[in-house]
């Protein structure tokens, strides 16, 4: 306090005071976050540190007296030496009442406790009387006791020996009582009488040396062996249901009977039982021979799914049961159980599929024959010589019947499958059953399977040895099967699709399914590869025809044209033919539009307008490419036409592949001959005439018209004496043709 | 790695018939036959300079009718041979004949290309093959390997052995057989097999590909529906001795083992419209060079039935270890038969592709309207075959 007043005293002047210090420190609070308590509670080590001692410091520990005083004298002026001393003698005066009130405060207490201690002397001194007696009480006390338990001590032991004799006895009692209870129990509760046994049965093996022992140990043997021996007998009753039999075989288990003889017997009486199960189910079949006899087999006795039913629940639970048991019972060892085990399912399933065989019209089999059926039917129909005057019946109706039969007929398998998912059926509420048998088996075992196959099959029309001997599909037949398919592409696959999954919901957590956009695509691509593949054929057919009659033909020796050639008439037909089977089952397609009177477009080789120098070539061989230059140029900006190109789904993209194989032929075959001026006529004419006829099958007439006007020019070429036929004759001899 | 591009040259004339000058095995030359019917036909003798890109070509006149077939002696690089229509106004006869051209034209002659036309030469006669009983010639083959006197030429159904005497000179009909059947047969093309001593050929008749022996002219297998319709052409593998290929009208190409004839080992279906020619590549087998009227050529690398399916083979004696290491490395690569590439530079059917005679990396095709493109095969998978 004096401290503190003296330093805000002096504080004004000393620089070094603490006033100053601290605020200082002050001004650094904010580098540490507890400089405020480092304030409160004194320098901190780096202040201390930092400031040398300072001995004028009144609080400080390196104060000097006589450095302070000397450092007052000397700084101080005169009034403040004076105020400094009043304040000093003010304090002194203060100091000193404080004192003397402290004083007599002391003097007080200590005379009130110098009364309590002279009480207390008087006290104790009466209380140290009475604690000597307690003592003198307390050692006769314990001697009395030491004396009773001396006298008590003879007596406790014998009534303890007397208890361990009487637990001897009891248990002596119990031994002797085993064979009895086991009479008892024998006959009623075997199992409890097994328990006791198994109690008794180690005691009696040890004290075995006395002879009342074994005689007891003997009886219970015997009686023990009499069970077992009725245990057996019980085993080998066909009356025991797979419970009672483990339960009995637990038993004989327990009399240490042999476990391998033991495991036998399991399996023979198991093996019986199951047998019965197997023979029941049996006998609902008819017999395996009537069955394969020309007779009509007997309407089975009982529904499939009854039957189905009734050997999953019956046999199949019994069966797991057993096998179950059976581990249990003899452990982890089962070489024994599974030949067992795999030889009856395999009984069971060869029961099984005799019994499914029996449902006709179950299964992809049969919608695979139905398939190839209908299909067989159709190309009989297609086969099938027309009386004149009466048209056999259409494609569209073909496709229409085809296309309905093959659908009735998987619905109607599918409904027959759906039975088997039927609420009331036992084994189609295990989970694991349906999410397979939805997914796994129906979707895409048979339905999925069914569209995969009937792709397979269809492309294998296109695919098919045709060229190595075998008869190749009728391409009407191709025609129909890529139409078929495309329909699948469609519609009918989605719908297919949608009402197995309809029918069958599938599993959340069931095995992925193909999608239905897989299947579609397959069922395109085998379209296409059809309709390419009809394409071909047919294409193939006409040039065929055509080739023959440029190869077999005099061109040289030729006379004057007066008629179109029988040939074209026939290929005019043929592709009119064509047209039609192709618009039975197929759309119209887009044809690029041309003007109205196309038909009556020039068919000439020799028009001077186009390209003269391309048909006379002459001999420049100075400038090598000259004479092929308009050609040239005019191809180059004529598309490439790719002859055996894949063909879009409509009449006229396919008539456009049919006729492009057929003109191309003709061209290389023409090429390939040397041609009289009538040669070269007769080709004008001919191809004139189809000029006339074929540009409206195609897309794109110029396409026609590019490949005949080559066709033109090739003849032209390769002709002796390229002289053409006047145009109007030309016309004349079409028109007339 | 930058390929060159194709050098084209135009002939004036349509043209089907090509071949490389056999014999010659430094200078790149093929030989090329026109056809037309109101003009003197020519051979123009294509010169082609590997390092400058250049085109030199010599022309000689070939009077005597359109060419439909040409070949070159494997020994003397002056003589060939042609097929060639003699037209009168009433009959088209096709007929054979070996020539000799003149001798500073064998191993080409360095004018330049305007000179050379101005100044056409002719070929000399050397002899003709007398066809007169047996009808028109298809082609005619020289025996591979040989010394250029024996030749085998097609006619209609006929199968015939010429000896070449007196330095070709005369030809004498050593042997020959016909072909019997119903029907008009014909033979369209036929190849001599450069295996068994040069004693199997193998002809296209229609659908059929037949294989003959040239001791005993009788026929050893016969390939039925080899193709859908004709066959165009054939070739024999000149690696593998049983591989044969064929190519026909229904746009495939099919290679076969000659042991088992029931099923093609291989189809390829390329082309969208005739395949006319194929040819194997003479060092590497893999190369299969196909030409079409669908006016494109396809190089196709056949590994996988070659006689390097696993990448050449370099002998054990040359590898150091770190080649050797780099050897297995490489045949471990899975092998893929594939298209190399298409050539489109014809606007009209090609009805002729040759590999070189000098350098197996080298082509040329031939279209109908002229234009001969010589190709190189790409320098990628050159690299890739050496290396």
């Amino acid at each position: 306090m004096a401290a503190a007043t003296a330093g805000s005293g002096a504080g004004s002047g000393a620089a070094g005071s603490p006033e100053a210090t601290g605020g200082s420190t002050g001004g650094g609070g904010w580098r540490r976050p507890h400089g405020p308590l480092q304030r409160y509670y004194g320098p901190s080590t780096a202040e201390a540190a930092e400031a040398p001692p300072d001995p004028t410091d009144i609080n400080g520990p390196h104060f000097d007296p006589e450095v302070f005083m000397t450092k007052v004298r000397s700084e101080c002026p005169l009034g403040q030496l004076l105020a400094r001393e009043a304040a000093l003698s003010r304090e002194i005066r203060a100091l000193d009442s404080d004192m003397q009130t402290l004083l007599y405060e002391n003097y007080n207490k200590f005379i009130s406790a110098t009364d309590t201690i002279r009480k207390m002397k008087v006290d104790f001194r009466h209380m140290e009387a009475e604690m000597d007696d307690l003592a003198a009480n307390m050692a006769a006390i314990s001697a009395s006791s030491a004396r009773v338990s001396a006298a008590l001590q003879d007596r406790h032991r014998r009534g303890a020996q007397l208890a361990g004799v009487q637990a001897l006895l009891r248990k002596l009692q119990a031994l002797v009582e085993v064979p009895g209870r086991l009479r008892r129990w024998a006959g009623t509760e075997p199992a409890r009488a097994l328990r006791c046994h198994a109690r008794a049965r180690a005691v009696l093996r040890h004290y075995r040396h006395l002879p009342s022992f074994r005689a007891i140990e003997d009886e219970s043997h015997a009686i023990m062996a009499e069970l077992a021996q009725r245990l057996r007998t019980r085993l080998r009753e066909e009356t025991l249901d797979p419970k009672e039999l483990t339960e009995c075989v637990e038993m004989l288990l327990q009399l240490e009977e042999p476990a391998e003889e033991l495991s036998e017997e399991f399996l023979s009486q198991a093996g019986a039982r199951l047998e019965a199960e197997l023979a029941a189910l049996e006998a609902e079949l008819p017999a395996a021979d009537l069955s394969g006899t020309a007779t009509t087999p007997l309407p089975p006795a009982s529904d499939i799914l009854d039957f189905v039913d009734r050997g999953s629940s019956a046999f199949v639970g019994t069966l797991c049961q057993l096998a179950g048991s059976y581990r249990a019972l003899f452990g982890g060892d089962t070489g024994r159980l599974e030949p067992f085990a795999a030889a009856l399912a395999t009984r069971y399933f060869a029961l099984l599929e005799r019994r499914l065989s029996l449902e006709r019209g179950l299964g992809d089999t049969s919608l695979l024959t139905f398939f190839l059926g209908c299909l067989g039917d159709v190309r009989q129909a297609l086969a099938a010589p027309r009386p004149p005057g009466k048209e056999g019946p259409g494609l569209p109706d073909l496709l229409a019947t085809l296309a309905a039969s093959v659908l009735g007929q998987l619905k109607a398998v599918l409904a027959y499958v759906q039975l088997f998912t039927a609420r009331d059926v036992a084994f189609a509420s295990l989970p694991y059953f349906k999410g397979e048998f939805c997914v796994t088996a129906v979707r895409e075992g048979l339905v999925v399977a069914f569209v995969r196959w009937l792709c397979r099959t269809a492309r294998g029309f296109a695919d098919g040895p045709a060229e190595r001997g075998a008869p190749a599909a009728p391409p009407a037949l191709l025609l129909l099967l890529a139409r078929l398919c495309l329909d699948y592409e469609n519609s009918t696959i989605s719908y297919i699709l949608t009402l197995t999954d309809e029918q069958f919901p599938p599993q959340d957590s069931g095995p992925a399914v193909t999608p239905g956009p897989a299947l579609c695509a397959e069922a395109r691509a085998a379209a296409q590869r059809l309709l390419d593949h009809y394409v071909q054929v047919q294409g193939a057919a006409v040039a065929q025809m055509l080739r023959k009659s440029v190869e077999t033909r005099d061109w040289l020796g030729t006379v004057e044209p007066r008629n179109v050639r029988a040939v074209m008439k026939r290929v005019v037909e043929d592709i009119t033919a064509i047209d039609v089977q192709v618009g039975q089952l197929f759309e119209e397609g887009v044809r690029r539009a041309q003007s109205s009177d196309s038909s009556r477009r020039a068919f000439s080789v020799y028009s001077s307008s186009r390209a003269p120098g391309r048909y006379a070539p002459s001999y420049t061989p100075s400038a090598p490419m000259d004479t092929h230059l308009l050609s040239n140029i005019q191809k180059l900006f004529s598309e490439r036409i790719d002859i055996f190109s894949p063909v879009e789904f409509n009449k006229v993209s396919v008539l456009t592949g049919i006729i492009k194989i057929s003109l191309k032929t003709l061209l290389e075959c023409v090429r390939l001959r040397t041609l009289g001026r009538f040669g070269l006529q007769q080709v004008q004419v001919d191809g004139h005439y189809l000029q006339l006829y074929l540009w409206r099958f195609a897309s794109d007439e110029r396409v026609v018209q590019g490949l005949l006007d080559e066709v033109a020019a090739s003849a032209a070429h390769r002709c002796l004496d390229p002289v053409p036929m006047e145009h109007s004759v030309v016309e004349l001899i079409c028109e007339r043709g | 790695m930058e390929d060159d591009a194709p050098v084209i040259y135009g002939l004036e004339f349509q043209a089907r018939a090509l071949t490389p000058q056999t014999a010659e095995t430094d200078a790149i030359r093929f030989l090329v036959g026109t056809q037309s019917l109101r003009y003197d036909n020519q051979i123009h003798i294509i010169d082609f300079d590997d390092e400058n890109n250049i085109i030199n070509k010599n022309v000689l006149l070939h009077q005597v009718g359109e060419i439909w077939h040409i070949s070159t002696s494997p020994a003397d690089k002056g003589v060939l041979a042609t097929c060639y229509n003699k037209t009168s106004d009433t009959k088209v006869m096709t007929c054979a004949a070996v020539w000799r051209m003149p001798k500073e034209l064998e191993s080409g002659s360095h004018e330049s290309p305007d000179d050379s036309s101005s100044n056409t030469q002719t070929l000399e006669l050397l002899c003709h093959l007398d066809n007169t009983a047996h009808g028109n010639m298809a082609c005619v083959m020289w025996e591979p390997m040989g010394d250029g006197k024996k030749i085998i030429s097609l006619a209609d159904n006929n199968i015939l052995l010429w000896d070449l005497q007196e330095s070709s000179a005369k030809a004498v009909l050593s042997s020959s057989t016909a072909l019997e059947g119903k029907g008009q047969l014909k033979f369209t093309s036929g190849r001599w097999s450069p295996h068994h001593n040069c004693t199997q050929i193998a002809t296209a008749n229609d659908t059929t590909v037949r294989g003959w022996d040239t001791r005993s002219m009788r026929q050893i297998y016969c390939i039925e529906n080899a193709h859908g319709q004709l066959v165009r052409d054939l070739d024999f593998n000149p690696n593998k001795q049983y591989y044969l290929a064929s190519c026909g009208d229904d746009c495939k190409v099919k290679f076969w083992d000659t042991r088992n004839v029931t099923e093609p080992v291989k189809t390829l279906e390329e082309h969208s419209h005739w395949v006319w020619n194929v040819r194997y590549n003479h060092s590497h087998d893999q190369l299969i060079l196909t030409g079409s009227s669908d006016s494109r050529v396809i190089l196709s690398n056949m590994v996988s039935i070659s006689s390097e399916p696993f990448g050449h083979m370099v002998d054990d004696d040359e590898l150091s270890d770190q080649e050797d290491q780099h050897q297995e490395e490489k045949i471990k690569e899975p092998l893929q038969d594939s298209v190399i590439a298409t050539y489109e530079e014809h606007e009209d059917s090609v009805y002729a592709v040759e590999w070189s005679s000098a350098d197996p990396w080298l082509f040329a095709s031939l279209s109908y309207d002229g234009r001969l493109v010589i190709n190189r095969v790409p320098r990628a998978l050159k690299y890739h075959i050496l290396l």
